[in-house]
């Protein structure tokens, strides 16, 4: 069975529909990624997927549990855990907090324990502080702990953003853009990042990403996007050589001439 | 300027120098005040020795020492000799626990609450309304009350499960305003906690017709206060009469009780909001402040949370209320107008947003401007108006100052002008908020990457 499935999803805004008909799969394990050009709708997808717009019509399921209707939170908890296009960190918190944060339905303290400070509390702290400054370490941050989220270079606000993702050990991680702005050799290790967290962790990972060379380098299944809807889907090599998809990215005539 | 005090500082910051100065500060202090009770430069003198306990490095032992004496005898002792020093405090405590309270919802959680005394005036009604007589005059017009109608608690000692029903009846409140308001963010939650404000407040206006609930306009009185033991002030009055130099009044025993009832309410107050900040709750808050959709997306239930923000800022804010209306042994809804939301609100910005000894310094400062700096600077210039003094070079004398220049009648405008210069040079506050650091194994110290 498949880990996500979506069947005939669509989502529309006023009179455009955004995604249309969406149909899509996703095996555990996998690393994927969706592709498209910009307006594509892929964010939306995403979006839709993680509960921030509800579909007008079709189905989700994921583990075999239908998502449409949950909130953004309840939908995390399910176990998918995401990036965002445009890093949103919590800026005035620090980067070991705002792993915290990400583990905010691992933790199990209530509110008798936090006031009267109980050993469950202490505990569950220490061992959170531990698993977060692991987390560190495994995306590449060093010595940064205490710092506060927005004095890190960008690279490293990208990397902050993955770990606290994984902070919620998620099943399935969605990446929006993850290596956007990122210089060759950054693109590189985030590649390499991208293929540990599925490889040592067991978590799959959906790219949404415009890169070619991360996405060909990196999917073992690619999705395009185009006007909302799925125009292609399949293996790199297979995607590479696709009509359809050449035509949506530098336009019909350019294709013909091409 | 700012390079000598910044030199100032850290000349004194420095063992034994910390130690003199603290304990000077308290020693000169409390011998000024307790010398020239009416003196505002001996108190102001004695108020900074807390100051410099917070701000200078010393043994913790010895600051939790000092401390305590200052809040539990040198504070007492000098209240009794001179009362209105004791209210001020009391009010500062008042304020500070508001302060504290608003804080959560404001600074940590990030969402504008602009009708916050609504919650103190839950608290205040519901020990007026079963503390007083309220009760057995239901159906009488207000003002037209028998005099003798009976309390409604026989003891009045049922003030201290009130304490506690006022925190759970103003956290219902705030989670009864949280409710329709969770979609909204921003200036739109600002105006509704804005019209909620209003509407508490209307309600203790108008609720004396078809039953007289609250009185109306013209408040509850008299509210009873919880019995202080006749053989304990019996004992504490002999050995402070010699001390003050005047024998100790039950009323002044009372204010002393007060004072120290709001000390606790404080001191539980810090303990809560600073474990609240420091948990899975607290980071929850912050995590809403900074960024909802992210916030939501890491599994925060945005509606939870900020319920819990609402109701546990509202707690603070009730038992404050419980509290003020024993002391005051009257309520009236004047005192929960919309201008004294902005007023703890303006505490909380002025001292930092979120920041906790920012916000009780904030109240501190607002509260002792308010109540003491700017009516002992009009008390001057009223008694110069009337002595034969003229300012020399331009030869004016004070007798011809207008009375429309008196300073108390300017408090607001000069509050308004600190606030603006603060938000100008210090916009986070006095005490800026600042995230605990922890200490991470196998982390180097580095010194900021940035600045």
């Amino acid at each position: 069975m498949a880990l996500l499935e979506t069947k005939d999803v669509i989502k529309r805004f006023g009179g455009l529909t955004a995604v249309n008909k969406m149909n899509f799969t996703l095996e555990k394990g996998q690393i994927a990624s969706i592709i498209g050009p910009n307006g594509a709708g892929k964010t939306t997808f995403f979006n839709t997927l993680t509960g921030i717009y509800k579909p007008e019509e079709g189905s989700i399921e994921f583990n075999g549990h239908s998502l449409v209707g949950l909130r953004p939170d309840q939908v995390a908890e399910r176990g998918i855990a995401r990036t965002f296009q445009n890093i949103r960190l919590f800026g005035s918190m620090t980067v070991i907090e705002n792993i915290l944060v990400g583990m905010h339905t691992q933790l199990k303290q209530r509110g008798t324990d936090i006031l009267f400070r109980t050993k469950t509390f202490h505990e569950e702290e220490a061992e959170a502080e531990a698993r977060a400054k692991e987390l560190m370490d495994y995306v590449g941050l060093k010595n940064v702990g205490n710092e506060l989220a927005r004095n890190l270079p960008y690279g490293g606000q990208r990397r902050i953003e993955i770990a606290r993702a994984l902070a919620a050990n998620p099943t399935l991680i969605l990446l929006d853009e993850p290596t956007a702005g990122m210089n060759p050799n950054e693109t590189e290790e985030a590649i390499k990042l991208f293929r540990r967290i599925r490889d040592e962790r067991g978590v799959t990972v959906l790219l949404i990403e415009h890169d070619m060379r991360v996405v060909m380098n990196i999917s073992e299944r690619i999705s395009v996007m185009d006007y909302g809807e799925k125009i292609a889907e399949g293996t790199p090599a297979q995607i590479r050589s696709n009509q359809r998809v050449i035509e949506a990215y530098l336009g019909r005539e350019a294709a013909a001439q091409a | 300027m700012k390079q000598f005090f910044s030199n100032l500082y850290a000349a004194i910051n420095k063992e034994p120098w910390s130690y003199i100065v603290t304990f000077g500060l308290m020693i000169i202090g409390s011998a000024l005040v307790y010398a020239t009770p009416r003196s505002l430069t001996a108190f102001l003198i004695l108020l900074l020795s807390p100051a410099s306990m917070y701000f200078l490095k010393m043994n913790n032992k010895v600051k939790l020492f000092a401390g305590l004496v200052l809040a539990i005898i040198v504070l007492p002792v000098l209240g009794i000799r001179n009362i209105f020093y004791l209210e001020v405090i009391f009010q500062i405590c008042v304020f500070a626990a508001l302060a504290l309270g608003l804080n959560i919802v404001v600074g940590m959680a990030g969402l504008l609450d602009l009708g916050y005394v609504a919650f103190y005036a839950v608290g205040a009604y519901t020990w007026a309304f079963f503390g007083s007589k309220q009760i057995s005059l239901l159906h009488s017009v207000p003002g037209a009350a028998p005099a003798n109608a009976p309390y409604f608690l026989e003891n009045p000692n049922w003030f201290w499960l009130f304490i506690f029903l006022g925190i759970g009846l103003a956290a219902f409140a705030g989670i009864l305003l949280g409710l329709p308001v969770l979609r909204l963010r921003g200036d739109y939650l600002a105006i509704v906690t804005l019209g909620f404000g209003e509407v508490i407040r209307v309600l203790a206006l108008n609720l004396d017709k078809p039953i007289n609930i609250t009185n109306g306009p013209q408040g509850i009185t008299p509210i009873q206060r919880p019995t202080l033991p006749p053989a304990l002030l019996d004992a504490l009055g002999r050995v402070l009469e010699p001390i003050v130099g005047h024998p100790v009044t039950e009323a002044q025993f009372y204010n002393v009780f007060f004072y120290f009832l709001a000390l606790a309410i404080i001191i539980i107050a810090v303990i809560v909001a600073r474990r609240l900040d420091d948990s899975r709750i607290g980071r929850a808050w912050t995590a809403i402040r900074e960024d909802e959709t992210a916030a939501i997306a890491m599994g925060i239930p945005l509606v939870k949370m900020k319920l819990a923000a609402f109701a546990s800022g509202a707690a603070f804010a009730g038992a404050m209320g419980v509290i003020y209306a024993a002391n005051r042994t009257f309520v009236s809804p004047e005192t929960f107008s919309f201008l004294q939301s902005i007023g703890v609100l303006s505490m909380v910005i002025l001292g930092g947003l979120g920041s906790i000894p920012g916000v009780i310094i904030g109240a501190a400062v607002v509260v002792f401007l308010n109540i003491q700096v700017l009516q002992t600077f009009s008390l001057y210039l009223s008694s110069l108006r009337q002595s034969d003094a003229v300012i020399p070079i331009i030869n004016f004398a004070w007798r011809n100052l207008s009375t429309q220049l008196d300073p108390a009648k300017y408090q607001k405008l000069i509050f308004g002008l600190i606030l603006v210069v603060m938000m100008i040079f210090r916009p986070s506050g006095l005490i800026p908020a600042e995230r605990r650091k922890r200490e991470l194994a196998g982390e180097e110290e580095i010194d900021e990457i940035t600045e």
